[in-house]
């Protein structure tokens, strides 16, 4: 499931560069007209997810409502990081008749390309308030160093 | 029913009474409403909203839910946006008569439970008919 924007990596020495602007050119206009949101990027595998960058480390950001810890499965294979798991129905007691039924249950699985090499001994994830957050830090390789200048 | 795949759902946006001041997202979370004899029960996924952010009112039977969403404390480029993050705000017409004073919420995992129960239990009334 590869959605990295790849036009958000520097141009140069991409020989790919125009093509991938076109492309982007494009997608910004058919996005233009399918969807309202801001800068939303559309989704279409359960669940959602918003991505932060930060020099050292990569966030990912998840809304699981009603999905238990036990329930997720997180895996990194190379670069993938795979989230599996399910929402269990609620059990309904006999006897209730439903108004509304809008909460959907069942089981989701999703593969994510990391854009950057993470180092996978020090991946953390937390579920709180049904959010998932998984803390990737970058590999050492890819982290950015300070490089100090000096006056002579 | 767990081998179902899940779907993504749209975020529908929910209009506070007036309009915010603030420009923040407000969301109609989604809900479950299912009722028994004694009670009428809401479950609503609110995810990201902390015990302290719900706000539960019941007037003039319209019941209103609410839920304040800590504020983001990601920082770092947004490098993939896939959903907004928003408050969370919904209202419906009750039309039982409800126990007010015993109204009772449970947060777990993002997800609100609100039980509202009815003032008249609707027992069933069996009638007998007697012989003259």
């Amino acid at each position: 499931m590869a959605f990295v924007r790849f036009t958000d990596r520097p141009a140069f020495r991409n020989p790919w560069a125009e093509f991938e602007r076109i492309r982007h050119g494009l997608d910004e206009l058919s996005r233009s007209y399918a969807d309202t949101g801001r800068g939303q990027g559309r989704a279409n595998v359960y669940p959602p997810l918003n991505i932060y960058e930060e020099t050292d480390k990569l966030v990912i950001t998840a809304e699981l409502p009603g999905v238990k810890t036990s329930d997720i499965d997180l895996s990194l294979e190379g670069e993938t990081l795979t989230i599996q798991g399910k929402r269990e129905r609620r059990q309904a007691d006999p006897g209730v008749s439903y108004h509304r039924r809008e909460i959907e249950s069942g089981g989701f699985s999703r593969a994510i390309a990391l854009p950057s090499k993470v180092n996978p001994d020090q991946i953390s994830a937390r579920l709180a308030n049904g959010i998932l957050t998984i803390s990737l830090p970058k590999a050492s390789a890819v982290t950015p160093r300070q490089i100090k200048v000096t006056a002579e | 029913m767990t081998d179902r795949e899940l779907k993504i759902q749209d975020k529908r946006a929910a209009q506070p009474g007036g309009e915010t001041t603030k420009s923040e997202a407000c969301f109609a979370p989604h809900v479950d409403i299912y009722e028994t004899d004694q009670e009428v029960t809401v479950v609503a996924d609110m995810p990201g909203v902390r015990v302290d952010g719900v706000e539960i009112a019941l007037e003039d039977s319209i019941l209103t839910i609410q839920g304040q969403r800590a504020p983001q404390t990601q920082t770092g480029r947004l490098i993939l946006e896939e959903y907004e993050c928003g408050h969370y705000l919904r209202r419906f017409t009750v039309a039982e008569t409800i126990d007010q004073e015993n109204i009772a919420a449970t947060l777990v995992d993002g997800v609100l439970t609100v039980r509202l129960p009815k003032v008249v239990p609707a027992q069933p009334r069996k009638i007998e008919v007697k012989l003259g």
